[in-house]
């Protein structure tokens, strides 16, 4: 939990540079941390796919049934191209995703982006909400802790994210779930019965509960990055400076410190969006909530690796493109890697 | 700690130390701290009741003791499971399981990341390189879908779940080894040793291993919470430990339908999961600030 932002990734950054052309040197990290992103996405869907076709737990002698006969086994093999070798059914499925094409599912025998895209959609919906409502609020919970360390607001937002931050998530969905749902009080559903082919938007109810508790494990990270961010903008020369001219603290966190707190929490919003992203897959299952968590867990008990692969591809790319984007963000934001 | 979300990870603490002072002095405010005494005291509950629980279990956790969901009786002093068994006897008999996976999980996890944080901290260049871009790669995988994907081809044996979580561990700690030993390394101190002679290992034996010691400790605490969260969260996937067998986690998953009707026999093992995530993460909040690793806090 001591959570600080590494800021490794701007160690090779354009700060360091000599002072050549700045909007070059941008363009040129920025082409580096895309490559990055590319690498990362074919490392670990390589790593992936290698390992659901080498290793044992044949999918077509698990599609076949036990009683199978070695030939239907070696028929199914042949349609669903295991009996290549496996660089090639990799390469193969690749050029796949490229076209938006995650391969048939092997329990409905459907393509798996018919399933994949709805899924995906909805656990967006959760996400944004999530974020629109936990990151803002998180960096509040921040900056009033910063503004007086030792203070009692900043005791309770330490208690909160000590006690929070070690709360598993679906602790807190079952608890949202007997206050709300089934114990205490009767008026939130319990599960999310979205019929199918609607979006979730049009039941707000069934949104309310999973989008509270994403909002509650969102909060102890990034309000503490906050507060330690805020802390040390309010101890350095130039806050000081700014008080001695006789500016009131608060306008000096206002007006100055604050702009500069707020960048290291661009870098912490993004891994925390991308940690949300992996708590659905627990809660989406919890709420019956029809996301691409749920649709994960449900692959997993019928060993469906097509669609395993799918969603293990959209949330690496989610993840890898979020903190892509806030790295961006920071470096924008930043003056000193800006120009150098 | 959730894991990557609890399983809603968190990242990879960045902590840097301070200027070193007298250990004893450091360890005997560990024990002072408020946290670490409340911290210790409820971890120290739920490990008797994981511990000794079984000795005391008025009946087998797979004996029908009555009607599934029935309430509280005498016999059954927290009542009746989905399958009619009893609730208390199965609370007492669940906690071994998430305990020792959980303490195996995160030491495995932590000696892994020690040893590669302190390969790239220490021989930097290519080699370090490639170990600090690879936990990059690894970490842009939930890791809950990593693990989802392996037990689904692999089953659900108890050394494969905490050798996945363990390695769910590795990178986050590689990072703040890392982290820790270039910090380290770059004090005058160590400089200063360098400079006068010492050879490279006995500087790492002498000044920075030792300061790499709260690290370590703070860094495995953290891991303990991680783990509970990502074992418990499996088990109420019905993914985790397999039934027969009594686990906090995995009761929630057979009795999440008699919420209403039986909240016991969810209510009590989500309790006691909690309560031995808390009371870890509060010990190592305590230690933490003790021992000096500053997070921006410590004003």
């Amino acid at each position: 939990m001591a959570l600080t932002v590494d800021h490794d990734a701007f160690r090779t950054s354009p700060g360091n540079g000599a002072s050549r052309n700045g909007a070059w040197l941008r363009y040129r990290w920025i082409g580096g941390r895309l490559l990055f992103a590319i690498v990362t996405l074919l490392v670990v869907t390589f790593v992936l796919f290698m390992a659901t076709t080498v290793l044992p737990g044949d999918a077509a002698a698990l599609i076949a049934g036990k009683s199978a006969t070695p030939e239907t086994v070696a028929l199914i093999r042949e349609r669903l191209g295991l009996d290549r070798p496996p660089l090639e059914q990799y390469f193969s499925w690749l050029g796949g995703v490229f076209r938006g094409d995650f391969g048939v599912s092997l329990i409905s025998g459907r393509p798996v982006s018919t399933a994949l895209v709805p899924a995906l959609g909805n656990s967006l919906i959760l996400l944004v909400l999530a974020s629109v409502i936990g990151l803002p609020l998180a960096a509040l919970i921040g900056i009033f802790a910063a503004a007086k360390p030792g203070g009692v607001g900043d005791w309770l937002a330490n208690i909160l994210s000590v006690v929070l931050s070690a709360i598993p998530d679906f602790v807190i969905a079952i608890f949202l779930i007997f206050l709300f749902a089934t114990g205490v009080f009767v008026v939130l559903p319990a599960v999310s019965f979205v019929p199918g082919g609607s979006s979730p938007l049009a039941y707000p109810a069934v949104l309310v509960l999973p989008v509270l508790t994403l909002v509650f494990t969102s909060l102890p990270y990034l309000s503490r990055l906050m507060r330690a961010s805020v802390v040390e903008e309010l101890s350095s020369e130039y806050v000081a400076m700014a008080e001695l001219k006789g500016l009131t603290r608060r306008k000096v966190l206002v007006k100055h410190a604050l702009r500069n707190a707020l960048v290291p929490g661009i870098q912490g919003a993004g891994l925390t969006v991308g940690f949300l992203l992996g708590g659905t897959v627990i809660l989406e299952f919890l709420f019956s909530y029809p996301g691409i968590g749920l649709l994960m867990v449900q692959a997993v008990g019928q060993r469906d690796v097509p669609t395993m692969l799918a969603v293990a591809f959209v949330t690496t790319a989610f993840f890898v493109l979020i903190n892509l984007l806030a790295d961006i963000a920071t470096m924008l934001a930043t003056p000193k890697l800006r120009t150098s | 700690m959730n894991a990557r979300s609890s399983t809603t990870e968190k990242v990879a603490p960045t902590v840097s130390i301070q200027t070193p002072s007298p250990a004893s002095d450091n360890f005997r405010s560990v024990l002072r701290d408020r946290r670490t005494i409340i911290g210790s005291v409820i971890t120290g509950v739920v490990l008797l009741i994981a511990i000794f629980g079984p000795l005391f279990a008025p009946h087998a956790v797979d004996a029908y003791v009555g009607s599934p969901f029935a309430g509280p009786s005498a016999s059954t002093p927290l009542g009746v499971d989905v399958l009619g068994q009893d609730v208390l006897s199965r609370v007492l008999n669940g906690g071994r399981t998430i305990v020792w996976m959980s303490l195996v999980a995160s030491a495995l996890g932590v000696i892994g990341g020690v040893l590669l944080g302190m390969i790239a901290g220490f021989v930097r260049g290519f080699v370090g390189e490639i170990i600090m871009r690879g936990c990059e790669i690894w970490m842009a995988l939930p890791m809950i879908i990593f693990i989802l994907i392996i037990i689904a081809l692999f089953g659900r044996a108890p050394w494969l779940l905490v050798l996945l979580v363990a390695l769910g561990h590795v990178p986050q700690v590689t990072r703040v080894i890392y982290g820790a030993v270039l910090d380290v390394s770059q004090r005058e101190y160590v400089e200063s040793a360098v400079a006068s002679g010492s050879r490279v290992f006995e500087t790492a034996r002498t000044h920075i291993l030792p300061s790499l010691v709260p690290v370590v400790m703070v860094e495995f605490g953290l891991r303990v919470v991680w783990s509970v969260g990502m074992l418990a969260g499996l088990a109420l996937l019905g993914l985790g430990v397999a039934p027969p067998a009594a686990d906090w986690g995995l009761m929630i998953n057979e009795n999440r339908g008699g919420l209403s009707a039986q909240p016991l026999a969810i209510l009590i093992p989500l309790a006691l999961i909690t309560l031995f995530a808390v009371g870890v993460n509060l010990i190592t909040e305590g230690v933490g600030r003790s021992l000096g690793l500053a997070e921006g806090t410590t004003k």
